[in-house]
């Protein structure tokens, strides 16, 4: 049984690190679109770490992604010239970076765009972790909202007329496939990361906070260590994904690129509703299946596109609510390791006795 | 009275213009089992709440092991080793029994990097200890919500003394529990108190329960306390019988 579990494992581990490894080589003409699919694999599992393991359902972890993108364009930029004046040339002017310029600021620009976004989720924390439920939501979004609109007011950073981030030194194809790596390991990273996390006494604190809060206080757990810090691992994640994402757009503005609420800001619930939440593999299953109907639909859909994700949202929300894995963990629980009919084993047999598994 | 481990003095509690508590004053000696009885509505569960931090007070002092506690916070209250089991029973109800378990080590000495640790060898040889001591073995991988509510209770009660408290503050412990159960609770929580040396202090409307356990018995009425004494005391006292069988 065990041994089964892990060959299928092993094979899905590979399948997913052959597919990434290889699809821009096998779809060169979608490299963009699966480097975006990993993006929204990231936004799920960051968005889950809160909504679906910690039960505090967040309306602006964007917030992170926006703030990561603006802090490594300003981190670039200014490295080499005067952020303002690069800003107030709107992407005219001789703003010319060498290869060299262009990677250390990168590099800088990705570091401290993930490290920032981490001291922004502890310091919002002191104040977001007093609302609960959806207070705690709404506070979320006007967290997203009001960045959004304080980024479009500041003219230092380009305002509402964005910034245009500077050139990859390379070829358009080499920078695809650059950008679509990066965003491929960052999807990797943070699913390795927060598998870890998920088995350490931290998963278990962030279960007991989802089930009940006041029991947890009650039992003397660092409740608010334990949210704060699970923002801030979030808000690491998305800082570098906005870091990337920038770059490979290489246009940035606030209201649709960087703090785009009612896109990217939504697309991260409704992916995790969509797959399963609280549950490792859901939001990975529905970031592929919703950017996939995204996708077909923006095609073949064209000017209905909204309606077809507005009539997704109704559907998961209205029926579907427990996700596809959670369906399926309510139809065959022991596939997640978890136990409903009594066993009658006693301590004799210990020894044999198989361990439950963190449902993955 | 020399060697009191909670100390509650002149505590008051309103809420709006209802007083829960009023001037209330009493003592949980070390190591012993103290029973509070009171019919419902009398303020037992204020009390309890008062003395964890779950509210502020209006007005006294609550002391714990000589340290005033009654400006702390529930969690800083139950990392010092004061702990309470709800009356509404607690559990979290997605994860199985063992992970309950494993989740309610004391966490005393949390440092920041022991978030991130995982749980030890002995933390699950412990807690299958206790789930074997509450009798909840056989059930050990079932979710906790999956549990009846008195096996959510006995749950409860082992998660409680994982936690390695000092002294646990017990909210009707045998409500709900199938009679023919009882006497095996009783027999734990005073194997707790015996074996463990947790001083226990217990809310409980079982009579028999309650006079067969405790040391020592306070009475309250109408928010305040009645009468307090040894069990046989409390047993034949006029006005503790009034207080059940007359005006409720």
């Amino acid at each position: 049984m065990s041994i089964g579990n892990n060959i299928a494992r092993l094979v899905l581990y590979g399948a997913v690190l052959l597919f990434g490894l290889a699809a821009p080589y096998l779809f060169p003409a979608y490299v963009s679109q699966i480097s975006v699919l990993w993006l929204m694999i990231v936004f799920a599992l960051t968005w889950d770490l809160l909504g679906g393991q910690m039960g505090y359902n967040s309306l602006g972890n964007i917030f992170f992604f926006g703030a990561g993108m603006y802090i490594s364009a300003v981190v670039q930029i200014g490295l080499v010239y005067d952020v303002g004046v690069y800003t107030a040339a709107f992407g005219g002017g001789e703003f010319a970076f060498t290869p060299e310029q262009y990677f250390t600021g990168f590099w800088l620009g990705m570091g401290a765009a993930g490290v920032l976004a981490t001291l922004f989720a502890f310091l919002f924390g002191l104040i977001v972790f007093g609302l609960r439920g959806p207070y705690f939501a709404i506070g979320t979004l006007g967290v997203a909202i009001a960045a959004g609109e304080l980024v479009g007011a500041w003219d230092w950073i380009g305002g509402g007329s964005g910034i245009s981030m500077p050139t990859y030194p390379g070829g358009p194809d080499e920078a695809k496939r650059f950008f679509y790596y990066l965003m491929f390991a960052l999807a990797v990273a943070t699913f390795l990361f927060l598998k870890w996390l998920y088995g350490t006494r931290f998963g278990l604190a962030l279960n007991a906070i989802r089930d009940d809060e006041e029991k947890a206080e009650g039992m003397g757990l660092h409740t608010n260590r334990y949210k704060r810090v699970a923002w801030a691992i979030s808000a690491f994640f998305l800082g570098i994904s906005g870091a990337i994402f920038g770059n490979m757009t290489g246009f940035i503005e606030p209201l649709e690129v960087a703090f785009p609420t009612i896109t990217f800001g939504i697309f991260m619930v409704l992916m995790v509703l969509l797959g399963g939440k609280g549950i490792l593999w859901g939001p990975i299953l529905g970031a592929v299946l919703f950017h996939v109907i995204k996708e077909v639909t923006w095609t073949y859909l064209l000017g209905w596109q909204w309606v077809a994700l507005g009539l997704l949202i109704v559907i998961i929300v209205v029926y579907f609510q427990q996700g596809i894995l959670g369906w399926l963990m309510e139809q065959r629980p022991e596939w997640f390791g978890i136990r409903v009919e009594e066993k009658t084993r006693g301590p004799a047999a210990r020894a044999g006795a198989p361990r439950a598994e963190a449902a993955e | 009275m020399s060697d009191a481990i909670i100390e509650v003095r002149g505590v008051t509690k309103r809420f709006g213009g209802v007083v829960a508590n009023e001037d209330i004053s009493l003592d949980v000696e070390r190591g012993r089992i103290t029973g509070l009885i009171g019919p419902n509505g009398s303020g037992k569960t204020t009390l309890f709440n008062s003395i964890v931090g779950y509210h502020p007070i209006d007005a006294g002092v609550i002391r714990f092991e000589g340290r005033e506690i009654q400006r702390l916070r529930v969690q800083r209250i139950a990392r010092l080793g004061l702990l309470r089991t709800f009356q509404q029973t607690r559990i979290y109800a997605k994860m199985n029994c063992v992970k309950n378990m494993l989740i309610s080590v004391p966490h005393r000495k949390m440092g920041f990097l022991d978030m991130f640790g995982r749980h030890t060898s002995e933390d699950l040889e412990k807690a299958e200890r206790l789930l074997d001591f509450v009798g909840l073995y056989e059930k050990r991988y079932l979710l906790a919500g999956d549990l009846s509510f008195g096996q959510q209770k006995l749950l409860e009660f082992a998660m409680a003394l994982m936690n390695e408290p000092t002294v646990l503050l017990l909210d009707e412990p045998t409500a709900g529990i199938n009679p023919t159960l009882i006497n095996g609770l009783i027999d734990r929580l005073k194997r707790a108190n015996s074996e463990l040396g947790i001083t226990l202090l217990i809310i409980e409307h079982n009579m028999r329960v309650i006079m067969n356990m405790a040391d020592k018995i306070y009475c309250l009425a109408h928010g305040r306390l009645l009468a307090e004494g040894p069990p046989e005391a409390i047993r034949n006292d006029q006005r503790v019988i009034d207080a059940y069988l007359g005006a409720h």
